[in-house]
């Protein structure tokens, strides 16, 4: 009963706002250092691979940012369950919210992985399994996004949204390992690059310390987009127009 | 009522509707008969440039005729209510929504099978492939449907739809598409195709176990 009264009292939107306020200078502040520190290990620290030189160097950006674009979808999907099985309106607004910042992180994992792939493949795009499930997942999100914005009536687009959100996470594992199984018999092995079995520490530490300061920056702008999707959902209820009114903000004539 | 009895039931009723309604049902098959023959025109009409793409282009024109077919799945029974009566009447959505995509499929996927023998002759494939081509089409195309009711559940109550039905449901159908052009293009190489048939087999059954629950849920909350 206790951990039931706490989830209610969490996902209620004022108290989740003033929490949010709260927790994203706890989560920004870390993911920045996190990220600058993994920035100078990776780039400047970590010596040059044996085979791709200097090159290799963007993965300190790809891997986290593929792995981010299908963690956020997850989160997504889940967030979008929860709000479509015990109906909260907090667990919408995180789904709703997830969606370009996934979508984001798809962009920035292709980018750098067709930057990155130039030197190795000569070109900057081939249909490499990895790439061409990430492109997949991008018309996921972006799918999702279109479907929302085709409906006049919130809570309407939260829920069909939501279903597409569920049926799609069911899919990526099928549309994942259809390309993988595709690409193996359409090519050779490609050179790719987390296939390399050993990395060496100082190789490898900087890399965790993106992938952990990515997740933190994507925990702390998720927190900054539901604060805002919540305000705008709940625009006509007091406790926004208490905030809004408080001193030092933008509301006040 | 048995579950068996509602199936047949709303499987009958959609027949009949569907046949009163002829135009509906050929316009996916012509989409699906003129979109080969842009191919050779665009391409070559070169015997070994065709027979490489013949696979993927009749895939892709049978994808697309089925994407076509979607808009008007449920439109019909929305407008005169009788969708509404199935969604608060006492027997299971899914069941329901099962038997309607079951009909459509009868209606556009079928035929599509039946036409793809005689324009395959065009893109010279050899015997063995085309007996593949209809084998995959038969395990495939219902998948399609199955994936095509979601979307189109989900936008039954939006007006402009079309090019939003495709982004939202060419994705999930990407899986269909190569294992079933891959599969004809290795039985017309004389390679052994039984890999990507027998995966073709596993997403239909998890499509038939699985959609049907999702669309109806969409299909309810459209209706709201």
């Amino acid at each position: 009963m206790k951990i039931w009264n706490w989830i209610h009292k969490l996902a209620s939107p004022p108290h989740f706002y003033r929490m949010a306020e709260f927790l994203v200078p706890w989560f920004m502040w870390p993911a920045v250092l996190l990220i600058l520190i993994g920035a100078y290990g990776g780039l400047v620290l970590a010596p040059p691979d044996y085979m791709q030189g200097q090159g290799f160097r963007m993965i300190y950006f790809h891997v986290p940012s593929a792995y981010l674009s299908m963690l956020v979808y997850v989160v997504m999907a889940v967030a979008a369950a929860i709000g479509l099985i015990w109906r909260i309106k907090l667990a919408h607004a995180v789904a709703a919210s997830s969606a370009s910042i996934g979508a984001s992180f798809t962009v920035l994992a292709l980018v750098t992985g067709m930057v990155g792939g130039k030197p190795m493949w000569g070109a900057y795009w081939v249909w490499d399994a990895r790439l061409t499930s990430e492109l997949v997942l991008l018309f996921l999100y972006l799918g999702y996004i279109t479907l929302r914005a085709a409906f006049d009536e919130i809570s309407k687009a939260d829920r069909a949204s939501g279903v597409l959100a569920v049926v799609g996470v069911v899919n990526i594992p099928i549309i994942h390992f259809s390309v993988v199984w595709w690409n193996t018999l359409h090519q050779g092995p490609t050179i790719t690059k987390l296939d390399n079995p050993s990395i060496t520490g100082d190789m490898l530490w900087p890399l965790l310390a993106m992938i952990l300061g990515y997740t933190l920056f994507f925990v702390a702008v998720l927190a900054i987009r539901v604060s805002g999707e919540v305000l705008t959902r709940e625009s006509r209820s007091r406790w926004v127009g208490e905030i809004l009114r408080a001193p030092g903000q933008i509301g006040v004539k | 009522m048995s579950y068996r009895k509602i199936f047949f039931a709303v499987m009958r009723r959609d027949l009949q509707v569907a046949i009163q309604r002829w135009g509906d049902l050929t316009s996916p098959l012509m989409f699906f008969a003129i979109v080969t023959v842009l191919f050779p025109l665009a391409m070559s009409p070169e015997r070994e440039v065709l027979r490489g793409i013949g696979p993927g282009v009749l895939w892709i024109s049978a994808l697309l005729a089925t994407l076509l077919s979607l808009n008007a799945l449920f439109r019909a029974d929305i407008e005169d209510g009788s969708m509404e009566q199935l969604v608060i009447g006492p027997h299971p959505l899914a069941l329901i929504m099962l038997s309607k995509t079951f009909v459509h499929w009868l209606i556009t996927g079928l035929p599509l099978i039946i036409l793809a023998p005689i324009l395959s002759v065009s893109y010279y494939l050899p015997a063995s492939g085309v007996k593949i081509l209809c084998l995959t089409l038969l395990l495939g195309t219902p998948t399609l449907s199955l994936l095509g009711s979601v979307g189109a559940a989900l936008t039954a109550g939006l007006r402009q739809t079309s090019g939003l039905m495709a982004l939202l449901v060419l994705p999930l159908m990407l899986p269909v598409l190569m294992f079933g052009a891959r599969a004809t293009d290795l039985a017309a190489d004389g390679f052994d195709p039984t890999g990507p048939v027998y995966l073709l087999a596993a997403l239909l059954v998890l499509a038939i176990s699985l959609v049907p629950l999702a669309s109806a849920a969409a299909i309810r909350i459209s209706l709201d």
